[in-house]
Protein backbone atom coordinates (compact mmCIF):
# COMPACT_ATOMS: atom_id res chain seq x y z
CA UNK A 1 0.00 0.00 0.00
CA UNK A 2 2.71 2.39 0.74
CA UNK A 3 4.79 1.40 -2.15
CA UNK A 4 2.17 2.31 -4.10
CA UNK A 5 1.22 5.63 -2.52
CA UNK A 6 4.99 6.31 -3.63
CA UNK A 7 4.93 5.22 -6.85
CA UNK A 8 1.28 7.46 -7.81
CA UNK A 9 2.93 10.56 -5.94
CA UNK A 10 6.17 10.04 -7.60
CA UNK A 11 4.42 9.49 -11.38
CA UNK A 12 1.97 12.63 -10.13
CA UNK A 13 5.13 15.08 -9.90
CA UNK A 14 7.26 14.28 -12.47
CA UNK A 15 4.56 14.43 -15.38
CA UNK A 16 4.14 17.55 -13.60
CA UNK A 17 7.90 18.46 -13.88
CA UNK A 18 7.93 17.46 -17.16
CA UNK A 19 5.03 18.82 -18.60
CA UNK A 20 6.05 22.11 -17.04
CA UNK A 21 9.61 21.99 -18.45
CA UNK A 22 8.44 21.19 -21.97
CA UNK A 23 5.80 24.08 -21.62
CA UNK A 24 8.60 26.30 -20.12
CA UNK A 25 10.88 25.91 -22.99
CA UNK A 26 8.16 26.06 -25.74
CA UNK A 27 5.96 29.22 -24.56
CA UNK A 28 6.69 32.23 -26.44
CA UNK A 29 6.19 35.23 -23.63
CA UNK A 30 8.67 35.14 -21.22
CA UNK A 31 6.28 35.61 -18.02
CA UNK A 32 4.59 32.20 -19.38
CA UNK A 33 7.60 30.39 -19.01
CA UNK A 34 8.56 31.98 -15.89
CA UNK A 35 5.39 30.71 -14.57
CA UNK A 36 5.81 27.47 -15.43
CA UNK A 37 9.54 27.34 -14.10
CA UNK A 38 7.99 28.45 -10.57
CA UNK A 39 5.51 25.22 -11.17
CA UNK A 40 7.99 22.99 -12.21
CA UNK A 41 10.06 24.26 -9.54
CA UNK A 42 6.91 23.25 -7.10
CA UNK A 43 7.26 19.90 -8.38
CA UNK A 44 11.10 19.36 -7.71
CA UNK A 45 10.03 20.47 -4.11
CA UNK A 46 7.72 17.41 -3.74
CA UNK A 47 10.41 15.07 -5.17
CA UNK A 48 12.82 16.17 -2.46
CA UNK A 49 10.07 15.54 -0.05
CA UNK A 50 9.18 12.05 -1.72
CA UNK A 51 13.33 11.24 -1.14
CA UNK A 52 12.90 12.71 2.78
CA UNK A 53 14.90 15.53 2.48
CA UNK A 54 12.47 18.25 4.16
CA UNK A 55 15.21 20.74 4.91
CA UNK A 56 16.15 20.90 1.37
CA UNK A 57 12.41 21.07 0.02
CA UNK A 58 11.99 23.82 2.23
CA UNK A 59 14.90 25.86 0.95
CA UNK A 60 13.90 25.03 -2.64
CA UNK A 61 10.84 26.93 -2.19
CA UNK A 62 12.28 29.94 -0.12
CA UNK A 63 15.18 30.27 -2.68
CA UNK A 64 14.21 29.47 -5.93
CA UNK A 65 10.50 30.59 -5.84
CA UNK A 66 10.60 33.32 -3.15
CA UNK A 67 13.95 34.88 -4.48
CA UNK A 68 15.68 33.27 -7.62
CA UNK A 69 12.09 33.64 -9.70
CA UNK A 70 10.50 37.03 -8.03
CA UNK A 71 13.84 38.67 -9.48
CA UNK A 72 13.78 37.03 -12.99
CA UNK A 73 9.96 38.44 -13.43
CA UNK A 74 10.92 41.38 -11.74
CA UNK A 75 13.15 41.64 -14.38
CA UNK A 76 11.18 40.59 -17.15
CA UNK A 77 8.42 43.18 -15.88
CA UNK A 78 10.95 45.89 -15.75
CA UNK A 79 12.21 45.58 -19.31
CA UNK A 80 8.75 45.28 -20.98
CA UNK A 81 9.88 42.60 -23.67
CA UNK A 82 7.99 41.98 -26.89
CA UNK A 83 7.07 38.25 -27.43
CA UNK A 84 9.75 36.20 -29.49
CA UNK A 85 8.39 36.66 -32.80
CA UNK A 86 7.19 33.32 -34.49
CA UNK A 87 8.75 31.27 -32.51
CA UNK A 88 6.91 28.00 -33.29
CA UNK A 89 6.32 28.97 -37.19
CA UNK A 90 10.06 29.42 -38.48
CA UNK A 91 11.53 26.31 -38.81
CA UNK A 92 15.21 25.88 -39.50
CA UNK A 93 17.45 23.07 -39.50
CA UNK A 94 19.48 24.29 -36.41
CA UNK A 95 16.11 24.36 -34.36
CA UNK A 96 16.14 20.18 -35.56
CA UNK A 97 19.60 19.94 -34.81
CA UNK A 98 18.97 21.28 -31.24
CA UNK A 99 16.26 18.68 -30.92
CA UNK A 100 18.00 15.49 -32.35
CA UNK A 101 21.13 16.67 -29.89
CA UNK A 102 18.88 16.67 -26.21
CA UNK A 103 17.49 13.75 -27.66
CA UNK A 104 20.50 12.00 -28.21
CA UNK A 105 21.81 13.27 -24.63
CA UNK A 106 18.93 12.14 -22.77
CA UNK A 107 19.19 8.51 -24.71
CA UNK A 108 23.03 8.66 -23.30
CA UNK A 109 22.22 9.71 -20.00
CA UNK A 110 19.11 7.31 -20.01
CA UNK A 111 20.90 4.17 -20.74
CA UNK A 112 23.85 4.73 -18.62
CA UNK A 113 21.62 5.05 -15.50
CA UNK A 114 19.34 1.90 -16.59
CA UNK A 115 22.47 0.31 -17.70
CA UNK A 116 24.07 1.06 -14.09
CA UNK A 117 21.95 1.49 -11.93
CA UNK A 118 19.15 -1.33 -12.44
CA UNK A 119 18.42 -3.19 -9.21
CA UNK A 120 21.43 -1.83 -7.43
CA UNK A 121 19.87 1.12 -5.05
CA UNK A 122 16.08 -0.62 -4.62
CA UNK A 123 14.69 1.24 -1.50
CA UNK A 124 15.66 4.22 0.21
CA UNK A 125 18.50 4.39 3.31
CA UNK A 126 16.50 3.80 6.59
CA UNK A 127 18.80 6.83 8.31
CA UNK A 128 17.48 9.10 4.99
CA UNK A 129 14.82 10.43 7.30
CA UNK A 130 17.20 11.60 9.87
CA UNK A 131 19.57 12.98 7.35
CA UNK A 132 17.26 15.45 5.76
CA UNK A 133 16.24 17.38 8.73
CA UNK A 134 17.61 21.12 9.32
CA UNK A 135 19.39 19.82 12.71
CA UNK A 136 22.03 17.19 10.63
CA UNK A 137 22.39 19.17 8.17
CA UNK A 138 23.17 22.43 10.17
CA UNK A 139 25.49 19.78 11.81
CA UNK A 140 27.48 18.75 8.83
CA UNK A 141 27.94 22.53 7.16
CA UNK A 142 29.08 23.65 10.31
CA UNK A 143 31.59 20.88 11.27
CA UNK A 144 32.72 19.25 8.75
CA UNK A 145 32.31 21.42 5.57
CA UNK A 146 32.67 24.77 7.62
CA UNK A 147 35.83 25.97 4.71
CA UNK A 148 33.36 25.65 1.78
CA UNK A 149 30.60 27.06 4.05
CA UNK A 150 32.49 30.22 4.52
CA UNK A 151 33.25 30.11 0.81
CA UNK A 152 29.85 30.37 0.08
CA UNK A 153 29.35 33.29 1.61
CA UNK A 154 32.31 35.21 0.34
CA UNK A 155 30.82 34.26 -3.19
CA UNK A 156 27.69 35.71 -2.21
CA UNK A 157 28.93 38.88 -1.16
CA UNK A 158 30.90 39.18 -4.51
CA UNK A 159 27.80 38.24 -6.16
CA UNK A 160 26.10 41.34 -4.84
CA UNK A 161 29.09 43.93 -5.12
CA UNK A 162 28.84 42.45 -8.56
CA UNK A 163 25.44 42.81 -9.52
CA UNK A 164 25.14 46.76 -8.02
CA UNK A 165 28.10 47.49 -10.14
CA UNK A 166 27.19 45.97 -13.78
CA UNK A 167 23.61 47.44 -13.00
CA UNK A 168 24.68 51.00 -12.06
CA UNK A 169 24.12 53.62 -14.54
CA UNK A 170 26.90 55.22 -14.72
CA UNK A 171 30.79 54.77 -13.06
CA UNK A 172 31.51 57.61 -10.79
CA UNK B 1 10.11 1.01 -2.85
CA UNK B 2 10.96 3.14 -6.09
CA UNK B 3 14.41 2.30 -7.26
CA UNK B 4 16.64 4.88 -8.09
CA UNK B 5 16.45 4.30 -11.84
CA UNK B 6 13.10 6.09 -12.04
CA UNK B 7 14.68 9.91 -10.30
CA UNK B 8 17.97 9.14 -11.81
CA UNK B 9 15.86 9.01 -15.31
CA UNK B 10 13.42 12.04 -14.57
CA UNK B 11 16.94 14.41 -13.60
CA UNK B 12 18.06 13.19 -17.13
CA UNK B 13 14.89 14.46 -18.62
CA UNK B 14 14.75 17.69 -17.07
CA UNK B 15 18.37 18.12 -17.98
CA UNK B 16 17.87 17.53 -21.46
CA UNK B 17 14.69 19.96 -21.89
CA UNK B 18 17.25 22.56 -20.20
CA UNK B 19 19.69 21.82 -22.91
CA UNK B 20 17.10 22.12 -25.27
CA UNK B 21 15.47 25.50 -24.24
CA UNK B 22 19.36 26.81 -24.17
CA UNK B 23 20.17 25.75 -27.16
CA UNK B 24 16.52 26.55 -29.47
CA UNK B 25 15.61 29.79 -27.35
CA UNK B 26 16.89 33.34 -28.54
CA UNK B 27 15.85 34.95 -25.43
CA UNK B 28 18.83 35.50 -23.24
CA UNK B 29 15.88 35.39 -19.62
CA UNK B 30 14.83 31.95 -21.49
CA UNK B 31 17.99 30.77 -21.62
CA UNK B 32 19.18 31.61 -18.52
CA UNK B 33 15.87 30.58 -16.95
CA UNK B 34 16.44 26.94 -18.65
CA UNK B 35 20.43 27.37 -17.22
CA UNK B 36 18.16 27.05 -13.66
CA UNK B 37 16.17 23.98 -14.96
CA UNK B 38 19.26 22.17 -15.81
CA UNK B 39 20.64 23.56 -12.37
CA UNK B 40 17.79 21.62 -10.55
CA UNK B 41 17.15 18.50 -12.40
CA UNK B 42 21.17 17.94 -10.96
CA UNK B 43 19.86 18.83 -7.58
CA UNK B 44 17.27 16.03 -7.93
CA UNK B 45 19.53 13.71 -8.88
CA UNK B 46 22.21 14.69 -5.84
CA UNK B 47 19.47 14.48 -3.58
CA UNK B 48 18.53 10.44 -4.91
CA UNK B 49 21.89 9.40 -4.30
CA UNK B 50 22.04 10.79 -0.75
CA UNK B 51 19.31 9.50 0.30
CA UNK B 52 19.62 6.01 -1.19
CA UNK B 53 22.64 5.93 0.03
CA UNK B 54 22.05 7.27 3.16
CA UNK B 55 25.25 10.07 3.07
CA UNK B 56 24.50 13.58 3.44
CA UNK B 57 27.11 15.09 1.35
CA UNK B 58 24.91 15.35 -1.65
CA UNK B 59 22.44 17.21 0.54
CA UNK B 60 25.05 19.43 1.28
CA UNK B 61 26.35 20.09 -2.52
CA UNK B 62 22.86 20.55 -3.59
CA UNK B 63 23.40 24.11 -0.53
CA UNK B 64 26.18 24.75 -3.11
CA UNK B 65 24.49 24.57 -5.79
CA UNK B 66 21.75 26.46 -4.50
CA UNK B 67 24.01 29.09 -3.52
CA UNK B 68 25.97 29.27 -6.74
CA UNK B 69 22.31 30.04 -8.39
CA UNK B 70 21.37 32.59 -6.43
CA UNK B 71 24.43 34.19 -6.95
CA UNK B 72 24.45 33.67 -10.70
CA UNK B 73 20.83 34.65 -10.74
CA UNK B 74 22.14 38.33 -9.30
CA UNK B 75 25.12 38.49 -12.49
CA UNK B 76 23.34 37.22 -14.51
CA UNK B 77 19.83 39.47 -14.69
CA UNK B 78 22.39 42.49 -13.75
CA UNK B 79 24.05 41.82 -17.14
CA UNK B 80 20.70 41.00 -19.12
CA UNK B 81 19.43 44.56 -17.49
CA UNK B 82 23.13 46.47 -18.73
CA UNK B 83 22.86 44.96 -21.50
CA UNK B 84 19.25 45.72 -22.67
CA UNK B 85 20.33 49.36 -21.52
CA UNK B 86 23.51 49.23 -23.88
CA UNK B 87 21.64 47.65 -26.76
CA UNK B 88 17.66 48.05 -26.22
CA UNK B 89 17.82 43.78 -26.51
CA UNK B 90 18.13 40.30 -25.09
CA UNK B 91 18.37 38.79 -28.45
CA UNK B 92 21.11 36.69 -28.67
CA UNK B 93 21.36 36.82 -32.04
CA UNK B 94 21.98 40.50 -32.05
CA UNK B 95 24.84 40.85 -29.04
CA UNK B 96 27.58 39.63 -31.03
CA UNK B 97 30.46 42.05 -29.90
CA UNK B 98 32.69 39.51 -28.26
CA UNK B 99 32.22 36.98 -31.71
CA UNK B 100 35.19 37.77 -33.94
Amino acid sequence: MEWKLELILFVLLSVMAVFSAIMMVTRRSPINSAIFLIINFFASAGIYLLLQAQFIAVIQVLVYMGAIMVLVIFVIMLLNLQDESKLSEQFSYKKLTSLLLSVLLFCLLGFSVFFGFSGKFTSISGEAEKLGTAESLGKELVLAYSVPFEIAGLLLLAAVVGAVVLAKKSFD
Amino acid sequence: MLEINYYLILSALLFSIGVLGVLVRRNAIIIFMSIELMLNAINISLVSFSSYLGEISGQIFVFMVLTVAAAEAAVGLAIIISLYRNKSTVNIDEINILKW
